[in-house]
């Protein structure tokens, strides 16, 4: 096969190990609900599974907790990100937030998780620096801060999580619109900044920030990382109780649970549908707001908004701090604001069962991230040769897997992974992992791609280079800068992955994501801590290096 | 009511752009700003409706009917702005952008939207996608969206640059005569000399440096 037809085989089985997995993965599920799963024995059609899902006792409350948690963390979510939009639009802020997003976005969920659990917990950071001069407390209070039964901390910290996500969309879109402009015009009108930017610039922004809102509920409604460590626990989330039976050593278990993974894609559909009917009425009400004329209508909305964002900025980066206290504690009496002393016994100490996770969930993500980039890379080079965009349609269906509740298909995938002998193996989470690190590395990199100016390589082509050296000694080098920052997105993405971790793996693959959750339900706070600190080190490594390895190469002259 | 500039200074990053310009622009009349690229107009114009740039630094006065506009933020200026581009909000219909720019106080707002759209002879059009209108008719809305919002003052920015011939001397007219019958000091800044000649006002020749 010659070059050119080695690289029009990219594109097809980009699709194929995209596609794949997924349909075959909702397959997987779809026919062990009703009964169908020649692998434990079952292959009769019946509605009997789905019988002994709503049998479970607790079965709505946790379908409620799924939707509310979901949905409300979503609308939380979107408001802080709109309100720290608002706020820093024109001023100094801006680029700084900017600056500051790729890290906070890149803290893993379960890492984040646990910082939360160490602040917020009843013997957490937050009760030890109030304790015991403001709350006289002299052992921790014996209430539930996280871990409640209505869910209320897991809403709040996927919230201060998925906001960021939410931030970066949300700027990514507002170079489309002239908003500084705009916002010139609403303020010689009389407008308040945050005012205008919320009735004007918003709504602009929003038909681009649809697909990312309704990923983030379908990722809030089905999370199982934080929702094990900080969600209620009886009854918890529609998608820990199906882990939970998806894992029962009673095989028969894995037919209600696929129903009950059906049931949660339908729970995520509820809440997007739900979504959709607030649009509307928001949307109203915003171009009622607009009409009437009020200077300041949403002035002190509008900022109530950006404080929940500053709120989420202040968690996240005492999350990391807290990790790092607890791993370096080596004594940490409540209430003492501190550690008593600080020393390296817990590195030590963890050292032989961190290696192992630590190797592989770096391992896996810098392959996976390769993997994902020469993918990507591929398919974008193909279409400067063909000349043929790849439509809207084929694009969107990128989004799938940030759309599909996780767990719904994964259920499936796993099937498919122990039909073709691969479950259990590297091979099987590197695949799983691809799934959801491309997306992001088409996300970052496609747009720099096609806005990188055709002429230079007409140029080069002109000078007598063939279309291969054009790739490489012109387009990779003017890339390099996004090319680093996806490579780093695509590491950190797969370093937070988890369930996919976990069902890939069949238990016996085991990452920093996995360790993490598993030692949060008890343990060590210290090996926890440390656990949970590097895993948010990592991604921030990858991000430091590929910022130094992309920087300018003639600095200061632009 | 008049708009004055005393010893206004403009400073891009410590090196100075405009220098000592004092100007008086009396009700009804419309000064020109005149001068190549980067001479700083547009920049002066940005200070007067308080967007000025990080970059650069500005001394001097500005002043609104004898008060002090530089210390109010933007929105308290009411200084009203016309841009080459119309800047219609897109996602907002003809009549909810003018009604956007109507103060809250004005009880009958669909009344007032009317008129005003009679008043740019585009009777009928509040319930229209700004983008179904020509380069005209957006323009004319343009305006009409400033001056609702009853402004005391009037700052166009190249406001013609885009519209073809014909058209321009017939909107340039329009934009006139509805800042004079307002009594508003207005201050135009463009490369075109027949604006000059048209706005019949102070022209002032910036150099740069």
């Amino acid at each position: 096969m010659n070059r050119s037809g080695a690289l029009a085989a990219v594109p097809p089985l980009t699709v194929a190990l995209f596609a794949g997995p997924v349909a075959a993965g909702l397959l997987g599920t779809l026919l062990p609900a009703f009964g169908w799963h020649p692998g434990i024995g079952a292959a009769d059609w019946s509605l009997d599974p789905w019988r002994e899902l709503l049998a479970e006792p607790g079965l709505w409350r946790s379908v409620w907790l799924s939707l509310a948690t979901g949905l409300g963390a979503a609308l939380l979510a979107f408001a802080a990100a709109a309100g720290l939009s608002a706020w820093a639009q024109g001023t100094r802020w801006a680029g700084r937030l900017r600056l500051a997003l790729a890290p906070l976005l890149a803290v893993p969920h379960a890492a984040f998780a646990v910082g939360v659990l160490f602040l917020a917990a009843p013997s957490g950071w937050i009760a030890r620096l109030l304790s015991p001069w403001a709350t006289g407390w002299e052992r921790p209070p014996d209430f539930a801060t996280v871990q409640d039964p209505h869910g209320l901390s897991l809403l709040l910290a996927l919230a201060a999580k998925e906001c960021f996500f939410l931030l970066l969309m949300m700027q990514a879109a507002l170079a489309q619109v002239p908003a500084a402009r705009q916002l010139r015009v609403a303020a010689s009108l009389g407008y308040d900044r945050v005012t205008a930017w919320l009735l004007l610039v918003l709504p602009q922004l929003y038909r681009q920030m649809r697909l990312p809102v309704y990923a983030v509920i379908a990722f809030g409604c089905s999370v199982v990382d934080m929702a094990a460590v900080l969600g209620p626990a009886a009854p918890p989330t529609l998608a820990v109780l199906v882990l939970q039976m998806s894992q029962d050593p009673d095989l028969a278990r894995r037919l209600p649970a696929a129903a009950g993974a059906l049931l949660q894609g339908g729970v995520v559909l509820a809440a997007i549908c739900l979504w959709r009917l607030g649009e509307i009425a928001v949307g109203r009400i915003a171009r009622h707001l607009a009409a009437r004329g009020g200077r300041r209508s949403l002035a002190l909305p509008g900022r109530a908004a950006a404080w929940t964002g500053h709120a989420a900025i202040l968690t996240t980066l005492a999350a990391l701090v807290v990790l790092a206290l607890w791993s370096l504690a080596d004594r940490w009496r409540f209430p003492d604001a501190l550690p008593e002393r600080l020393g390296l016994q817990a590195w030590g100490a963890a050292a032989p069962a961190l290696l192992p996770p630590f190797l592989t969930t770096l391992g896996l993500a810098a392959a996976v991230s390769l993997l994902a980039l020469a993918l990507v890379l591929g398919c974008l080079e193909r279409e400067d040769r063909t000349g043929h965009a790849p439509s809207r349609r084929a694009l969107d269906l990128l989004y799938l897997p940030l759309l599909v509740p996780q767990l719904s298909f994964l259920f499936g995938a796993q099937v498919l992974l122990e039909r073709m002998g691969l479950a259990g193996g590297l091979l099987a989470v590197t695949w799983m992992h691809l799934l959801f690190v491309l997306p992001y590395a088409f996300l970052t990199l496609g747009d720099s791609w096609r806005a990188l100016d055709r002429r230079f390589a007409r140029t080069a082509l002109c000078l007598g280079r063939s279309p291969a050296s054009v790739f490489w000694r012109v387009k990779l080098p003017l890339l390099r800068r996004p090319i680093l920052a996806s490579l780093a997105v695509g590491f950190s993405v797969s370093v937070a992955l988890y369930l996919p971790t976990l069902f890939a793996g069949a238990g016996r693959v085991t990452s920093l994501a996995t360790e993490v959750v598993s030692l949060a339900s008890g343990g060590d706070r210290r090996q926890l801590g440390l656990f949970g600190l590097l895993q948010a080190l990592l991604p921030l490594a990858a991000l430091l290096l590929a910022g130094w390895l992309g920087r300018p190469r003639f600095g200061g002259t632009r | 009511m008049s708009l004055d500039l005393r010893a206004v200074t403009l400073l891009l990053n410590g090196k100075p752009l405009v220098r000592d310009l004092s100007l008086s622009v009396k009700p009804g009349e419309v000064a020109t700003l005149m001068g190549p690229s980067g001479s700083g107009k547009s920049t002066l114009l940005d200070l007067i409706s308080g967007s000025l740039p990080p970059a650069f630094k500005a001394t001097g006065s500005v002043t609104l009917d004898g008060a002090d506009l530089l210390a109010l933020p933007p929105e308290r200026r009411r200084v009203g702005i016309l841009f080459q581009d119309d800047l219609l909000f897109p996602h907002l219909t003809v009549g909810e952008n003018l009604a956007f720019a109507l103060p809250r106080a004005v009880r009958d707002r669909r009344a007032a939207v009317a008129a005003a759209l009679a008043e740019a002879e585009l009777a009928g059009f509040a319930d229209r996608d700004p983008a179904t209108l020509s380069g005209g008719q957006r323009a004319r809305v343009s305006l009409m969206r400033a001056l609702l919002a009853q402004p005391r003052a009037l700052l166009l920015d190249e406001p013609f640059g885009k519209l073809d011939v014909a058209l321009r001397a017939r909107f340039r007219a329009f934009v006139f005569d509805h800042a004079r019958r307002a009594g508003l000091p207005t201050l135009l800044v463009t490369h075109d000399p027949e604006d000059a000649t048209a706005a019949a006002g102070p022209v002032v020749e910036l150099s740069g440096s």
